[in-house]
């Protein structure tokens, strides 16, 4: 479903601080499978998630979607191919737009845009069973505007909204490390449940090493640009958080210990 | 005082008919301002624009209404130009509409043979609205009546636009751009078309303004972001507690004009120089857009958790 192929991408070039976020990273996804991707600060994780996505061009290296080569899409035509999610709860949501017309923005994902209609009597109707999912109660507030919503409401909102239109590929960017545990615990089960039922592909960064085991079917472990560690299936099922920190120290010789990730 | 009480009775009619022109313009200032979040200082030249444009083609014999169609494109070529300067060129949106703004100083001087100022005879063409027909006229010919359904056109037709899968686009351009283009939107174009519109609407009211006064002039867009603030401001001030829908939002813009305009004509009735006024709507303005962030700053009031909507 996605096919990364040798990438690169350097920020800053010429100036002190330069940066080679990415480098000659290859990753390859079947269709469903749930890949939990793990590592430190400044490993590349956000911007292999910003690659695909097209945020910005890059350097070298191919992105396939499907078989359809991206690599030299806008972000916003490659926008119909993906849903996302952000770290920021303020980042994917419509702050001054009602409820519906963000899930109606979302709909239209992918499709021309014109004189039609911005959002019609049998969307609401939809919609009003779709927010139901998260059991949040949103479904009696479709009018109500986004920002009067918590970080944890926007975070399913735009999780909804992401998987309204099925994507060919999930990108859930730390999604939920702006949010309190109990909440997070909640986006997390909404994100399960919802990939589970369409059968998504999905990339899903974490913080958390005990969520990136727990979830998915495969997970990766990035270090300087670079994959360092992919396992899946039943090996993955036998991994313990020990397992990743020794995993951890040993690539990075003991620098790993200052990292937040210890904290979690 | 009784002087200056009946001053300013025979010139409140003229001061709110100038005010709903300068409304459907401040509406114009709405879409980039409010709805796009850019500041655009195109409109001081589109101001000018339109007014020359119409007169220019009103006095060679074309009717008001192609006169004031073809305003409103020059507008939107206006608009079209600054959006390529801001999205293709990458040039800060302020800026872009600077340089607008001064090239069409050139421009308008060329739409007016070189002239900064060019009359049109009252009388002779078919015209809309003028300062003479604010009273003692049927109804259906006074200028307030006429500019007043022009607003509710224009305010019906964008409530209608908005409301658009295209429209939408806009405001969510306006509202999160990072959204925006992850849920597929080409933020590049909305925001040249939100400028075009805009630029559009504010070169429409130009047209009619410079009708209602009888000429048009070179200057006439100076400082019109200012007023079209202000009257965005004062519409919220006033009005923002419960004009919630749209087109209310819109009209309440309108109103800010009007009540601008009044407090203008009350001010220069109590005989204040009209010179000044420019400055004084400097500070007021200045003052009503420090006020968000003097709230923030010094007033913070806990608020709920997710951030509270801007709109």
């Amino acid at each position: 479903m996605l096919k990364v192929n040798n990438i690169w991408k350097t920020f800053n070039v010429g100036t002190v601080n330069e940066k080679t976020a990415l480098q000659g990273l290859t990753l390859e996804l079947k269709e469903g499978d749930f890949v939990t991707v793990i590592g430190g600060n400044g490993a590349g994780k956000s911007t292999m998630l910003n690659a695909v996505a097209g945020v910005w061009p890059v350097d070298e290296g191919n992105i396939f979607i499907d078989g359809v080569d991206v690599t030299k899409l806008p972000e916003h035509k490659r926008a119909a191919y993906l849903g996302r999610v952000f770290q920021d709860p303020m980042t994917g949501t419509a702050a001054n737009m009602q409820i519906q017309e963000n899930l109606a923005l979302a709909s239209r994902r992918g499709t021309f845009r014109f004189l039609k209609s911005g959002i019609t009597k049998a969307e609401r109707e939809m919609y009003h069973e779709k927010l139901k999912v998260l059991d949040l109660g949103l479904e009696e507030r479709m009018t109500s505007k986004v920002g009067l919503l918590s970080g944890g409401q926007r975070q399913a909102l735009t999780l909804l909204m992401a998987t309204l239109k099925k994507p060919k590929l999930l990108l859930l960017d730390e999604h939920t490390a702006a949010l309190d545990p109990k909440t997070a615990a909640k986006v997390l089960d909404a994100t399960d449940r919802i990939v589970g039922r369409d059968n998504l592909t999905t990339l899903m960064i974490t913080h958390n090493m005990k969520d990136a085991i727990a979830h998915g079917n495969r997970l990766i472990m990035m270090y300087e640009g670079n994959i360092i560690f992919d396992v899946s299936g039943e090996e993955k099922k036998k991994l313990k958080v020990a397992d990743l920190l020794a995993k951890f120290e040993q690539v990075s010789g003991g620098e790993f210990a200052n990292d937040r990730m210890m904290l979690t | 005082m009784m002087k200056f009480i009946s001053a300013l009775m025979n010139a409140l009619p003229g001061a709110c008919a100038q005010g709903l022109i300068w409304g459907i313009m401040a509406i114009g200032v709405y879409i980039t301002y409010k709805v796009l979040d850019l500041a655009d200082l195109t409109v001081d030249g589109t101001m000018a624009t339109g007014g020359a444009v119409c007169i220019m083609m009103m006095s060679s014999g074309h009717s008001v209404g192609v006169s004031l169609l073809v305003a409103f494109a020059a507008g939107m070529l206006a608009g079209l130009v600054t959006g390529i300067f801001h999205t293709v060129m990458g040039i800060p949106a302020i800026l872009a509409g600077i340089l607008s703004q001064l090239g069409l100083y050139s421009i308008n001087l060329r739409i007016m043979d070189g002239k900064a100022n060019q009359a049109m005879a009252f009388g002779k063409y078919d015209q809309l609205v003028s300062l003479r027909w604010v009273r003692d006229v049927p109804f259906y010919q006074n200028t307030n009546f006429v500019v007043a359904l022009f607003v509710l056109v224009i305010i019906a037709a964008l409530y209608w636009f908005f409301g658009t899968e295209l429209g939408c686009s806009i405001r969510a351009t306006g509202s999160n751009e990072q959204m925006s283009r992850a849920q597929g939107i080409n933020t590049n174009v909305t925001k040249v078309l939100g400028l075009m519109l805009s630029n559009g609407i504010v070169a429409l009211s130009s047209g009619l303004l410079a009708q209602y006064q009888g000429f048009a002039d070179v200057n006439a867009g100076r400082g019109a972001i200012v007023i079209g603030l202000a009257a965005v401001i004062i519409g919220q001030v006033i009005f923002g507690k419960i004009s919630k829908n749209f087109s209310f939002k819109l009209l309440s813009v309108v109103l800010g004009a009007i009540i601008y305009w009044m407090v203008y004509q009350a001010v220069i009735s109590a005989g204040m120089d009209a010179n000044d006024m420019k400055l004084i709507s400097a500070l007021v303005v200045a003052v009503f857009l420090a006020v968000p962030y003097l709230k923030g700053r010094y007033f913070t009031k806990p608020v709920k958790r997710g951030g509270v909507a801007n709109a």
